[in-house]
């Protein structure tokens, strides 16, 4: 293993607040991705109060969360951002949260890469059982690329979100690690042991 | 599911500050106890400054990585001692402490009770591979009831502990959990 | 439909009322050592409080009340005596969506089985779809919880999700489900 951060177009780095409270700011003047990420209406933050926040998420930070940010390899430009956090310990199972803020990188394939990353992250690194994530219905996209990293359908909430004027389902995905082992042809001493 | 909280002799609690307080500091200045439950040097904590720890820790609320418990005895519902586990969240491994404060409870399979529930904790709620602890190689008693627990002798290191100006080892011992489940059947 | 004066906080035997900082932290410590009881309401890992624990997390939920304006708690109380018998709660509410999370529990294992958990769901529901006016409200239940399972079926709610073997308890593996009742549904239930 050479690198357990970095995929086949991205790298997952540091989270520097003073930077991606920036890039945030800018991101989240496109309506559109905020609501692709968020279920509930965000106030718009400045980047000041963004840094601060992301400070003292980073202070508060445990062996439960993880925040990256995600950037290109070729041009080593930050396009996103990551977050793991462990809901379960006994279950080992982890919520994932995944944004990338430049549109230029949407439907190339750079979603799947940091979720292949992340996904070996969380089952070779944090030992990891199971990954889950929430996506929206009218993000057919994000829902793609989650299927092709190997996340199954796990249901969806029904006529959970209201946007302009209707209602949409929440739906859950998720992946254990015996699946992304298969998927990923490891060597059978990755799943032997329970733990 | 089985009940997580009661053996067969004791069962797990949580005290009161106060309750905790006031057993512990008695516990503190029995210098046997400390010495076989303890590495570092004997001290004398104020039973209010003692109180105010807890209560601290009352405060902050629950850590994933921790877990103490208080015991008490079922028959008499008296407070005798404690037993704690440090988790290792990533590799799922934990470490135990284990004490029995009231002497008159040593020798009478209270710790071999407590440690069993212990052990039952560790494997089917916190779901650890393994669990490891470490003694004196002067509490050939506590060494017994690990035993009959399950766990096995790991290693030493060598002459690390100075008390009454001799040199003792301490050991380290684990149990892995496929050993604990298949002792189960 | 009930009308304005009909009591949102009383039922046939329990009530919908305010922490008692000074009397419940002793009871609902009680509850916490009770194993069972902890594996059926949380998922993680079943520990016991005492009431000194208790009452400082008492005093977190009420500051989260008050501040984060997304979260009702009720304690549910025996209407013959006031004792305190459980706990009701809608929470993560969404307002711009109209969702919430609701969970409820029987602390002391001699009342559970006795309809007092269908009488809090009742309330509960009442006061989330016609007082909060949500859109509809989910709940997590894990698969062994076959009790809370039946009585969310009885009143209609329907499984929307299995997070598959996402628990790990008493030497297995165990799915998440989550559960969820429309405001529609419940209405026209009654």
């Amino acid at each position: 293993m050479n690198d357990v951060f970095t995929g086949k177009l991205v790298r997952l780095s540091a989270f520097d607040p003073e930077e991606m409270s920036k890039a945030f700011t800018r991101w989240n003047l496109n309506s559109e991705y905020v609501r692709l990420l968020s279920s509930s209406a965000q106030p718009m933050q400045s980047a000041k109060s963004a840094a601060k926040w992301m400070e003292k998420e980073i202070e508060e930070m445990s062996p439960a969360n993880y925040f990256f940010s995600i950037r290109t390899l070729a041009e080593d430009k930050l396009i996103g951002g990551l977050g793991l956090d462990v809901v379960n310990w006994p279950g080992r199972d982890a919520f994932v949260g995944l944004g990338i803020g430049e549109t230029d990188y949407w439907s190339k394939g750079y979603g799947t890469d940091v979720m292949n990353v992340l996904l070996r992250f969380a089952f070779t690194e944090i030992n990891l059982r199971r990954v889950t994530l929430t996506v929206f219905e009218y993000n057919p996209r994000a829902v793609r690329s989650y299927e092709k990293a190997g996340f199954r359908h796990e249901g969806h909430l029904r006529n959970y979100l209201n946007r302009e004027g209707r209602r949409w389902n929440e739906l859950y995905m998720g992946i254990l690690r015996e699946e992304w082992i298969e998927l990923n042809n490891h060597a059978p001493s990755a799943a032997e042991d329970g733990g | 599911m089985r009940d997580l909280f009661h053996g067969e002799l004791v069962r797990i609690t949580a005290e009161e500050p106060e309750a905790r307080a006031k057993s512990e500091v008695r516990w503190q200045r029995d210098t046997e106890f400390h010495r076989l439950a303890d590495g570092d040097a004997a001290q004398i904590t104020s039973e209010k400054k003692i109180k105010e720890w807890f209560e601290k820790q009352a405060e902050q609320g629950f850590k994933p990585e921790r877990y103490p418990f208080s015991v008490r005895t079922l028959d008499e519902d008296k407070y005798i001692g404690f037993f704690g586990l440090w988790v290792d969240l990533i590799h799922s491994v934990a470490w135990v402490g284990i004490g029995i404060g009231e002497r008159d409870f040593w020798g009478k399979g209270y710790g071999t009770d407590m440690m069993k529930l212990c052990l039952q904790y560790a494997f089917t709620e916190l779901c650890v591979q393994r669990v490891s602890l470490g003694l004196h190689e002067y509490n050939p008693r506590a060494l017994r009831s690990y035993e009959k627990c399950g766990f096995r002798l790991e290693g030493r290191t060598r002459k690390d502990i100075r008390r009454e100006g001799r040199r003792t080892d301490t050991l380290w011992m684990g149990i892995l959990r496929e050993e604990w489940e298949a002792l189960q059947k | 439909m009930f009308d304005i004066q009909t009591q949102l906080f009383e039922g046939p035997d329990i009530r919908f009322g305010p922490i008692d900082h000074e009397k419940d932290p002793e009871i609902e410590s009680k509850w916490t050592h009770d194993s069972e009881f902890m594996r059926l309401m949380e998922v993680n890992p079943a520990r016991p409080m005492s009431a000194a624990m208790v009452k400082k997390q008492y005093e977190k939920l009420e500051k989260q009340v008050e501040e984060n304006k997304n979260l009702y708690y009720f304690t549910i109380r025996a209407k013959a005596d006031d004792r305190l018998m459980g706990k009701a709660l809608i929470q993560w509410i969404e307002w711009t969506n109209g969702n919430g999370f609701l969970q409820l529990g029987i602390g002391a294992a001699e009342d559970r089985r006795k309809g007092y958990g269908s009488q809090a769901l009742r309330m509960l529901l009442r006061f989330a779809f016609a007082e909060l006016n949500l859109f509809r409200v989910s709940a997590i239940v894990p698969e062994y919880n076959e009790g809370a399972i039946a009585l969310l079926k009885k009143f209609g709610f329907v499984q929307e999700v299995c997070r598959r073997q996402s628990l790990e308890r008493d030497g297995r593996r165990w799915d998440l489900l989550v559960f969820g009742l429309l405001n529609d549904e419940w209405r026209n239930q009654a």
